[in-house]
């Protein structure tokens, strides 16, 4: 079949501001990856058309731009799950500098997540020989914030970014939230003072944006309100 | 421009990252990668990350060993394969306390479960009698990798690495044995840099690009290795490339042998489990390269599926395990089944076929990753390199699932205290301010080129032949036919032209200096295959089906010519107490 795109194009070296550029891209099969078909594009139509992209299987977390009005890996969706039937709209991540077509700046989104000290923190010395005991459950707890790519899907879908740069967005509340609920860690209250900040987690007004844009289907919202309780608690 | 630091690592994966941490403070060390430290391919490692530990039942190091080295056919370097078995059970729970998470037993200790090629005697006192499989594999669901990586890189965080993120390094300065730094350029706007540095430690990956259906990720172009080979500097043992058995048909990502070491079984079309016939101890736990070829011989004998596309397949199938043990154990595997071939695990089989996913050939180190200047074993000063683009050899012909992670950690932290140790005496070579000529030239001249090749047609007309000739089973004529393509290819290089003149954020110009890597990454395994007329591990002659003992127990070096073939030198294999036996499961 083939398929309608338009995608925004910016060169800073020649073009004022962002254009949408169309694309007839012929011979394509549902089920190809939105990334084949950029690289479609940039291999047989406009070798210019320039994005990010390594492992091609949802865990590298490159390739999130916008499709359709909506934050998703180009390597996650398949043209099946679009409306190929209509033009297939695609822009950068919002929120964040062009530095060329479809690639932003990421410096800010990765200067957050540093900010919450994503590391365990410890006083404690670990037993010498062995590891430090852990029960599964507790483990268990972690693994659904720890599947985060860092792919800023859900942080530049959220609106209070949009209104507030210097928010710190749900990827590194998310990354606060796997510290925090580490049975290893000491570093919760640390942490938990770095979020009860004006730019921090009480910006997040539950807009829920966060959860659907997350191409791993992680509940970061969830997770974001367990944080606001247990600061709700400590202050109390 | 001069940058300078005591240490430059370039590679931000696990061993890069591994070394990262272990350079003192009072050292400055920066790390270059072409992608962000997260987006590295560790990353996407599953299964786990096998040490000793006897968290499930008891094991020794030594029944590590032994495994790794039978995996390997007796071409891995004994006293390295010593070095990280015995190494493995401290690594692991020094990972642990770094922050990793982990998944656990009822103990509340790393939970370890059964992975391929791995086992123990059944009777502990016949060391040599039948063996049966053991769990080893330390692991995190399927997302090993993924929390260790990303472990990796926070530990860097909190040491205060400087990252040079989205820097692709294109030259290698190493003068009379002597490495004084790196050439590199920044992809976000195309400006050179020149970093001096006393030594110089590559973790740059593989190249499994170099084969149309890979597991890798289009990053793994084997930057490193090509920039050692360029330099004059020998490649070792590139003829061993492994494929596992289990790629998601069409598309190659990686199943992991977790979903085997679970439980899964493979099938051919008549429902059959094969494995039975290949490896009758172990069946689907049977190292890869056996699993790969037992794969291959089936659908050659026309026991396998016809997938849309025209390619064959088998089946995993996993729906005995139940849907508590697929969705606790084995979320991402079959996350990508339903996305990629919409196929539910739980209550179908998922279609594999064999992917090209690990070079265990590379840049020849010895166990302190100081680079090889020969076959003789002397070092390049100033020079390391860790992970799967560097060979010790503990891989030898072919890798045992879970020992690429174990790798990572075990040579990573010994290439960074060999740096520390010798950063203690080494100063700063003199470096040309001129040195970037190289690399200005060669962006000038892509950028400027008019010659009529594209990098895409002559990167697929390579992916599609080499899997063709250089893959599972080779023979002198396909291997002739290869050469013959990839020396038209080389030719056909030299007048390529890319379309963006930009010099913002230009991946066309990177693809093409890529493109230059997988020809000469290419050049190697496939000289190498042609080369070595034996099976062994993951090289298959089907012209000389046996392993040569006699004429073979040695490591390939080659080292690159002005033109056509590389010159091939030798260095035998290091035995410490394993001698060659027959390999059978």
């Amino acid at each position: 079949m083939d398929i309608q795109l338009k995608i925004l194009r910016f060169n800073p070296e020649k073009d004022k501001q962002p254009y949408f550029q169309d694309f007839n891209v012929k011979n394509v099969s549902d089920d190809w990856r939105l990334l084949d078909v950029l690289h479609e594009i940039k291999g047989n139509y406009d070798g210019t058309l320039t994005f990010r992209r390594s492992c091609a299987h949802g865990i590298c977390g490159s390739d999130g731009m916008k499709v359709n009005g909506k934050n998703k890996l180009a390597c996650a969706l398949l043209l099946k799950d679009i409306n190929t039937k209509k033009t297939i709209v695609i822009e950068p991540l919002p929120a964040l500098p062009i530095i060329k077509d479809l690639v932003v700046d990421m410096s800010s989104f990765f200067m957050k997540y540093e900010v919450i000290k994503p590391y365990l923190i410890t006083n404690t010395p670990p037993p010498p020989n062995h590891e430090r005991i852990q029960s599964n459950e507790d483990a268990e707890k972690l693994f659904e914030s720890a599947k985060c790519i860092l792919c800023a899907c859900c942080t530049t879908s959220c609106p209070s970014t949009w209104t507030n740069e210097n928010y710190i967005g749900p990827a590194a509340m998310l990354r606060a939230y796997r510290y925090i609920n580490d049975t290893r860690d000491e570093g919760g209250d640390e942490r938990l003072d770095i979020l009860d900040t004006p730019d921090g987690i009480w910006r997040c007004h539950t807009i829920f944006n966060c959860i659907e844009a997350c191409p791993k289907e992680i509940n970061i919202t969830w997770h974001i309100s367990q944080l606001k309780k247990k600061l709700s608690s400590r202050e109390m | 421009m001069i940058k300078t630091y005591d240490v430059v690592i370039v590679g931000a994966g696990g061993a890069g990252l591994r070394a990262a941490v272990e350079i003192p403070k009072e050292y400055s060390c920066a790390v270059i990668s072409k992608v962000y430290p997260p987006r590295s391919h560790t990353g996407t490692a599953q299964g786990g990350v096998c040490a000793a530990l006897s968290n499930m039942e008891e094991d020794s190091w030594e029944n590590h060993a032994f495994d790794t080295v039978k995996g390997s056919d007796y071409l891995g370097d004994q006293d390295s394969i010593e070095v990280m078995c015995r190494d493995a059970i401290r690594a692991i729970i020094e990972l642990e306390h770094m922050g990793m998470p982990f998944s656990r037993n009822d103990k509340g200790l790393i939970a370890q479960r059964f992975f391929g090629g791995h086992t123990k005697p059944e009777d502990k006192n016949d060391p040599y009698g039948k063996r049966v499989p053991v769990k080893r594999s330390c692991y995190s669901a399927d997302r090993t990798g993924h929390v260790m990586l990303q472990t990796l890189f926070e530990n860097s965080i909190k040491n205060q690495v400087t990252f040079y993120s989205e820097y692709f390094v294109t030259d290698l300065l190493v003068e009379n044995g002597v490495c004084k730094g790196v050439v590199a350029f920044d992809i976000a706007n195309s400006e050179v840099q020149i970093f001096q540095a006393k030594a110089v430690l590559f973790a740059t990956g593989g190249y499994g690009r170099v084969f149309r259906i890979t597991s890798n990720a289009h990053a793994g172009t084997g930057d490193g290795s090509s920039l050692v080979y360029n330099a004059g500097l020998p490649l070792e043992d590139m003829e061993f490339f492994q494929f596992h058995p289990t790629g998601l048909w069409k598309l190659g990502i990686l199943v992991s042998e977790a979903a085997r070491g679970e439980g899964g079984i493979l099938k051919n079309k008549d429902g059959e489990r094969f494995m039975a016939r290949y490896a009758p101890s172990v069946m689907d736990l049977a190292p890869r390269d056996m699993v790969s070829r037992a794969i291959i011989t089936e659908i050659r004998e026309g026991r396998g599926i016809r997938g849309s596309d025209g390619t064959d397949y088998v089946l995993l199938d996993l729906t005995h395990l139940g849907k508590e043990v697929i969705d606790e154990k084995l979320p991402e595997i079959t996350g990508f089944a339903r996305t990629y071939l919409g196929v539910e695990p739980t209550t179908e089989p998922i279609p594999i076929q064999p992917t090209a996913h690990y070079a265990m050939g590379g840049i020849p180190t010895n166990t302190d990753c100081e680079v090889l200047l020969n076959e003789k074993g002397d070092t390049v000063k100033g020079l390391y390199a860790a992970g799967e683009c560097a060979c010790v050899s503990v891989h030898g012909a072919n890798r045992l699932g879970t020992n690429s992670l174990l790798d990572l950690v075990v040579f990573g932290r010994r290439g960074g205290k060999a740096i520390a140790e010798f950063l203690k005496t080494a100063a700063f070579s003199d470096i040309s301010e001129k040195a970037d000529e190289k690399t200005r030239e060669l962006i000038d001249r892509l950028l400027t080129s008019a010659g009529n090749e594209r990098a895409v047609s002559i990167r697929t007309e390579l992916q599609n032949n080499m899997m063709e000739d250089c893959g599972v089973f080779r023979s002198e004529a396909g291997l002739k036919k290869m050469i013959v393509k990839l020396e038209e290819l080389k030719e056909r290089y030299k007048n390529i032209s890319i379309q963006d003149k930009s010099r913002v954020f230009n991946t066309e110009l990177v693809e093409a200096i890529e493109l230059n890597n997988l020809l000469n990454n290419a050049e190697a395994t496939l000289y190498g295959a042609y080369n070595r007329t034996e099976s062994r591990g993951a090289h298959s002659r089907e012209d000389y089906p046996k392993r040569d003992d006699q004429d073979w127990m040695k490591h390939s070096f080659a080292f690159k010519k002005d033109s056509g073939a590389p010159e091939i030198k030798y260095k035998p294999v290091v035995i410490t107490r394993y001698q060659p036996m027959e390999r059978k499961y």
